[in-house]
């Protein structure tokens, strides 16, 4: 089977966000990156899948040149070839969605098609939950969202959702679009020999088209009421009585 | 006039969906208000949305609708917007929300905002959007001939505005085979094992790496056993296979709202922060008064977990807690 995983890079923001000066983006001079949580789930599961049927595993992402770190992580830890569709702008879900159908429609054209292509639910930074769900009805197939758990048999995605009571299952019928969440598994960390593979996998370049924003963005600003400083009740084992006074306020203790 | 997609349950609408008809409320003006809901019970859920001001609940009348059906369910809202032409079509940024509005979005070829805290009617809509799990604010433009957003939940207020009775119109969608393949099969209920919901729980405390170790954890399972909490973790902890990840407090874990957090030895990152910002009173315990946590929480404790947390259970003993 063949299974693509696409992944975002975005930016480790650590306990502070700070703006860019024209107010377009996180100012990320002092930050490292990573795939979206989400979607490292994804790639380890296409992974392990791989590894139990056979077949090819492959890692989609749109993003800057920079997003190669992130190709190169997700091929250490297995994946086998890499498809980054460069951009320096900022896509919104429509255009995201119409060039990851382009990549997936050339790939078809040269003979490869996917059977499950996973998605995360939602991007850590965009958050529009709808690019996999997009990319589905345009391939005109199933998509389960927010999955959890998922066994492929038979031509056939079980896939489960956590809920408040437990879980819901569907059962779609493979080729199928799968968005994951973080749970889904415990992704490895990539070994020495599979960084030093990453290095020689494959990757492949295109610049994707892009379309007018459906959402369009006109500036990012930081919520009100940041930056309160908290009460300090005391040092160490000595506040204990300061916390209990906090918690008999809030009515847990009699 | 306006559309909102109202999700429900045991004949009841759910308050993430009573406050996306509180923003479609606004947009809408002097507008009339729809509402469309589907499944079961969908009518007794319908009787209260008149005091919402929704002047017509539409009822998708269908077998693939008595579970969750998100295509179909899609389906339903591309036949309202065909029927009723509205200038905008709303729904609760919840998982379910979300996702059915995708899909209407996919299968009209819109635009979606998800997860509004403000919109402005007009043509761009005007929209404040949460990104980073409502770590930062996005203002926007939101195109399209139909305007589809979903709305944060929690953001908005829901109010009733004392209009009259409903009207419930019933319908029967029509589908396609393939949209009826996406559906829940199955529903498997999860035993409770006594254990307190993390989601749902009055207490929360949480340790980050600084526990040190799954071994670590035992003095929080002791304080939350003791006032009938829950026990959370960061994500750094999940990462690190000390703890599952259903634990996980955080914008790719568990949304908690607790009426008072403790967090030990967590530095506060935006991902944490996400998912305990409903927590009606945080308090910090960390080595380091210079974590970020200590700038978002009401309290802090400056001291290590390892003997803050033992010294608290041992003060709520004595004072004859448990």
């Amino acid at each position: 089977m063949n299974i693509l995983v696409c992944a975002k890079r975005v930016p480790m923001t650590g306990g502070t966000i700070v703006l860019t000066e024209d107010e377009q983006a996180i100012q990320t001079r002092h930050l490292g990156f990573t795939i979206s949580p989400h979607e490292e789930c994804g790639v380890e599961e296409a992974v392990r899948l791989i590894e139990a049927n056979g077949g090819e595993s492959v890692v989609l992402a749109l993003g800057p040149s920079e997003a190669e770190e992130q190709l190169r992580d997700a091929m250490a830890l297995g994946i086998d070839r890499a498809i980054l569709l460069e951009t320096a702008d900022e896509f919104d879900g429509q255009a995201t969605a119409a060039a990851i159908v382009a990549a997936i429609e050339a790939e078809r054209a040269s003979g490869v098609e996917f059977d499950l292509i996973f998605f995360g639910n939602e991007s850590a930074d965009s958050g529009n939950y709808q690019v996999g769900i997009r990319v589905a009805h345009a391939l005109g197939r199933p998509c389960v969202t927010g999955v959890k758990g998922i066994t492929v048999q038979d031509g056939r995605a079980r896939c489960e959702q956590e809920t408040a009571s437990g879980r819901d299952v569907y059962d779609v019928p493979l080729p199928a679009v799968v968005t994951v969440k973080e749970g889904l598994n415990l992704p490895r960390y990539p070994s020495v020999p599979g960084r030093l593979r990453a290095k020689r996998k494959p990757l492949a370049t295109s610049a994707p088209s892009g379309r007018a924003a459906g959402v369009e963005k006109l500036r990012l600003r930081l919520p009100p009421g940041q930056g309160k400083q908290a009460e300090i009740l005391g040092h160490g084992p000595e506040a204990a009585p300061a916390v209990v006074e906090v918690l008999r306020r809030a009515g847990l203790v009699a | 006039m306006t559309l909102v997609y109202v999700e429900h349950q045991d004949g009841r609408p759910d308050d993430a969906s009573l406050q996306a008809i509180a923003l479609a409320r606004e947009i809408a003006g002097d507008a009339p208000l729809h509402a469309l809901l589907a499944g079961p019970e969908a009518e007794d859920a319908a009787a209260g949305l008149g005091a919402h001001g929704v002047a017509t609940a539409h009822i998708a009348d269908h077998e693939v609708l008595a579970t969750h059906a998100p295509v179909a369910l899609a389906r339903c809202i591309g036949e309202l917007i065909e029927r009723l032409s509205p200038s905008a079509v709303a729904a609760a940024g919840s998982e379910r929300g979300n996702e059915v509005m995708a899909h209407a979005a996919a299968l009209g070829d819109l635009p979606l905002a998800a997860n509004c805290i403000a919109a402005e009617a007009g043509d761009p809509m005007g929209v404040t959007r949460i990104r980073w799990g409502g770590s930062l604010l996005e203002d926007a433009r939101l195109h399209g001939p139909v305007k589809l957003l979903t709305v944060a939940p929690h953001t908005v207020e829901a109010a009733e505005v004392g209009g009259g009775p409903t009207a419930v119109e019933r319908f029967t969608p029509s589908l396609g085979d393939a949209d009826q393949v996406v559906r829940v099969v199955e529903t498997v209920q999860q035993s409770s094992e006594g254990g307190v919901n993390l989601a749902d729980a009055r207490f929360v405390v949480s340790c980050g790496r600084g526990a040190g170790s799954p071994e670590g954890f035992a003095p929080a399972e002791e304080l939350a056993a003791l006032l009938g909490g829950a026990v959370g973790c960061s994500r750094a902890v999940t990462i690190a296979g000390w703890r599952p990840h259903t634990d996980q407090v955080g914008q790719t874990g568990t949304k908690i709202a607790p009426e008072v957090y403790l967090a030990c030895g967590i530095s506060g990152a935006t991902q944490h922060m996400a998912g305990c910002k409903g927590a009606k009173r945080i308090i910090a315990v960390n080595v380091d008064p210079e974590a970020p946590i200590i700038a978002n929480a009401d309290y802090a404790v400056i001291g290590d977990l390892h003997e803050v947390i033992p010294a608290i259970t041992a003060e709520l003993r004595k004072a004859g807690a448990g």
